[in-house]
């Protein structure tokens, strides 16, 4: 069987636990510039001599291990410029009421379809709704907000929750999978191939138009779509964790399953798992942008990024492409910021091994 | 060479050879269940009577239970499963639009989509492969960082915004091509004509992954010993670098576009909507559409075992361009 595996050579291990030697907290971390994107796992002591321990207990657990992250992302432009562009769409979905001066269903009969001007920053749509109102409502739906119906909302956009979704299914079986191995491994694995065999953009139409359009069942159709994905990384990497020595403590003192799952492979794998998260999100917004531009994003008058796009290249022809541009802009913008700060990421964690 | 021995070892490799493809084969069966049942437990989820859908508003009640009887839909869904399954294999599983067996609706699409497809895998191989190569031996020259971010944006541009946006450019204001559809076959001037726009827009999507793996193996390769002592011994660099490196970077490279290929025959179902191409991606999103259920299902059954095929051949093909790889 010839053994794909979605990992390059250096990147499978864990990559935050040799990082905090390097990633001193405040320190503007200067590691040796050896760092071929893929150069080869080091083993053992890291070259440079480890930080004096009192620098590491001034910031005990979790605010350390911040530090620490922040320290990876701020020492790689790409990955900055990345934050910078998706700090940007959260900020402009966070505080849309703010920074809009129309409602994004508010329509001006008398000036459909227009051009940037200044009292429509982005221009209008065929209806006379400010695009640029439209835009930062629409990055709610995406980034912060999960209309359940009507009334009902959670905190957390769509396409986080569809990623979150498919990352706890995804992992589990990609836990198991990995650490028990034989017919539960080769059962799961080869029905997670053949989900992956069907063609994506078509396994998301064809759910979300059985379930109907809705944000919730955009985040079902994104789980299902993404689970077989992050299962075979997961599994990919448990299969490398399961052999070190702090694992096999954990059963030696008879741990459960459970315990050995999520507690010791888990953490262990984070860092992978994180950054391809974070590539996850920007495929679900894409995703989420062509349901709507096929016609299945959330129902008509909410501002969907996707659905704006459709609505707007019937204009095309007729010489107003404003209307699609701004939200295309949008969706490719939140997109290639996502993909900076993973790629951004992977490439700084990579020099620490 | 022709010593028994190697003899041997190549009539032993052969064998493992057939071995694996023929279990690869009968792996087929139960991946064909799965996606079947899959597909089919999905669109029985859609609400509505499939048999007024089949027939329309204002059929009677009597050709609605007749419709019943006939694709097995007053039956439990076990039965309904194995009904469909039997039908499309017999061929007698019909599009409820085109009134036509599923299969050769598909496959008359084909034509388009491999067109439309091959081109497009053709010019982003033209580009990513030596774009690839050369941001690897000139690696952080400004090459280097041009064709990476080029290719980020393949990755993270809609297809229908670079699609909208070459409309707009090309159709709209120069008037040079066509806005959309499909002018005939390939080989004739007006079909070329409606080719470019998806053609370099489905590229566009396509170059970028095999620009990123063709630089990282590269990258990989040329840290090897065997490109030092090639270059220790004084052999030119351009041999070094197609020869000694290109050859050994070649495995990723290949698992990348054998999955575009196996990919292709899908169609690219945005850029043939965009482009009102008459592909199978754009008949797959009509009968989504339509709720043509029997083609929705045919379709998806067909693109994905293609797919997985497609894959099987690429594997095997690995045996031929690395020796190394063995089957077990």
């Amino acid at each position: 069987m010839v053994e794909k595996t979605l990992l390059e050579p250096g990147k499978s291990l864990s990559q935050e636990e040799s990082a905090p030697r390097y990633a001193a907290p405040g320190e503007p971390s200067s590691p040796p510039v050896s760092g071929e994107p893929s150069s080869p796992p080091v083993s053992g002591e890291p070259s440079s001599p480890p930080l004096p321990g009192d620098v590491m207990a001034e910031h005990p657990g979790g605010l350390r291990k911040m530090k620490e992250a922040m320290g990876i992302l701020l020492s790689s432009p790409t990955a900055v410029t990345g934050l910078v562009i998706v700090l940007f769409w959260v900020f402009v979905a966070l505080f849309a009421p703010y920074i809009t001066a129309y409602g994004p269903m508010e329509q001006d009969w008398k000036a459909p379809n227009q051009g940037p001007s200044m009292a429509h920053p982005l221009g209008t749509d065929e209806l006379g709704r400010d695009i640029w109102a439209r835009l930062a409502y629409g990055a709610r739906i995406v980034l912060v907000i999960l209309p359940v119906n009507e009334k009902i909302w959670l905190p957390g956009g769509t396409a986080i929750w569809g990623v979150l979704a498919a990352l706890f299914v995804g992992a589990s079986l990609g836990l198991i999978s990995g650490y028990k191995g034989g017919w539960l491994d080769e059962i799961i694995m080869r029905l997670l191939d053949a989900m992956m065999s069907i063609p994506v953009i078509l396994l998301y139409l064809i759910i979300v138009a059985a379930l109907g359009a809705s944000a919730v069942n955009v985040v079902i159709a994104i789980a299902i779509v993404g689970t077989p994905g992050v299962a075979r990384l997961v599994r990919s990497l448990t299969l490398d964790i399961r052999t070190r020595d702090y694992v096999r403590a954990a059963e030696t003192r008879g741990e459960s399953l459970f315990y050995i799952l999520f507690m010791e492979i888990l953490p262990n794998a984070k860092g992978p798992i994180i950054i391809d998260a974070m590539l996850r999100v920007g495929y679900a917004i894409f995703a989420m942008g062509t349901l709507g531009f096929l016609g299945l994003g959330m129902p008509p008058p909410s501002p969907d990024w996707g659905s704006m796009v459709a609505k707007g290249r019937e204009f095309i022809l007729v010489g107003s492409p404003w209307a699609s541009l701004w939200p295309s802009i949008a969706i490719a913008s939140l997109v290639v910021g996502l993909n900076l700060l993973a790629d951004g990421l992977r490439e700084e964690s990579m020099r620490y091994q | 060479m022709g010593h028994p021995p190697s003899q041997i070892k190549n009539t032993v490799w052969e064998n493992r050879l057939i071995n694996y493809t023929i279990r690869r084969l009968l792996l087929l069966i139960p991946l064909l269940i799965f996606i079947s049942a899959m597909i089919f437990a999905i669109l029985k989820l859609t609400p509505g009577d499939p048999a007024v859908i089949l027939l329309g508003e204002r059929a009677t009640e009597e050709s609605i239970e007749l419709t019943r009887e006939k694709y097995a839909l007053n039956k439990p869904l076990h039965i309904q499963y194995v009904k469909m399954m039997t039908n499309f294999f017999t061929g007698e599983l019909q599009s409820i639009y085109y009134k036509e067996n599923v299969i050769t609706v598909v496959l008359k699409r084909m034509v388009p989509t491999l067109e439309l497809g091959f081109t497009a895998l053709m010019l982003a191989l033209a580009v990513s492969i030596p774009a690839g190569i050369i941001s690897a031996v000139k690696r952080n020259s400004f090459f280097d960082y041009a064709s990476m971010t080029t290719a980020l944006f393949g990755i993270s541009i809609p297809v229908f915004f670079t699609g909208i946006l070459l409309i707009f450019l090309f159709a709209v204001k120069l008037r040079l091509l066509p806005a959309s559809g499909y002018g005939g076959s390939m080989f004739t001037l007006e079909g070329i004509r409606h080719l470019i726009m998806p053609a370099f827009v489905l590229s566009f999507t396509l170059m970028a992954s095999t620009t990123r793996i063709t630089r990282s193996s590269m990258l990989d390769v040329l840290k090897e010993d065997y490109v030092r002592t090639a270059r220790a011994k004084g052999v030119r660099e351009s041999k070094v670098i197609w020869k000694h490196a290109f050859k050994n970077a070649l495995m990723p490279i290949t698992t990348n576009v054998g999955n575009q290929i196996a990919r292709l025959f899908a169609g690219a179902v945005l850029t043939e909507t965009v482009f009102a191409w008459p592909g199978v991606g754009r008949l797959a999103v009509n009968a989504i559409f339509r709720r043509d259920e029997p083609l929705v299902f045919g379709c998806v059954l067909i693109l994905s075992v293609i797919y997985v095929v497609v894959n099987l051949m690429v594997d095997l093909f690995y045996g031929a361009i690395n020796p190394r790889v063995r089957y077990e």
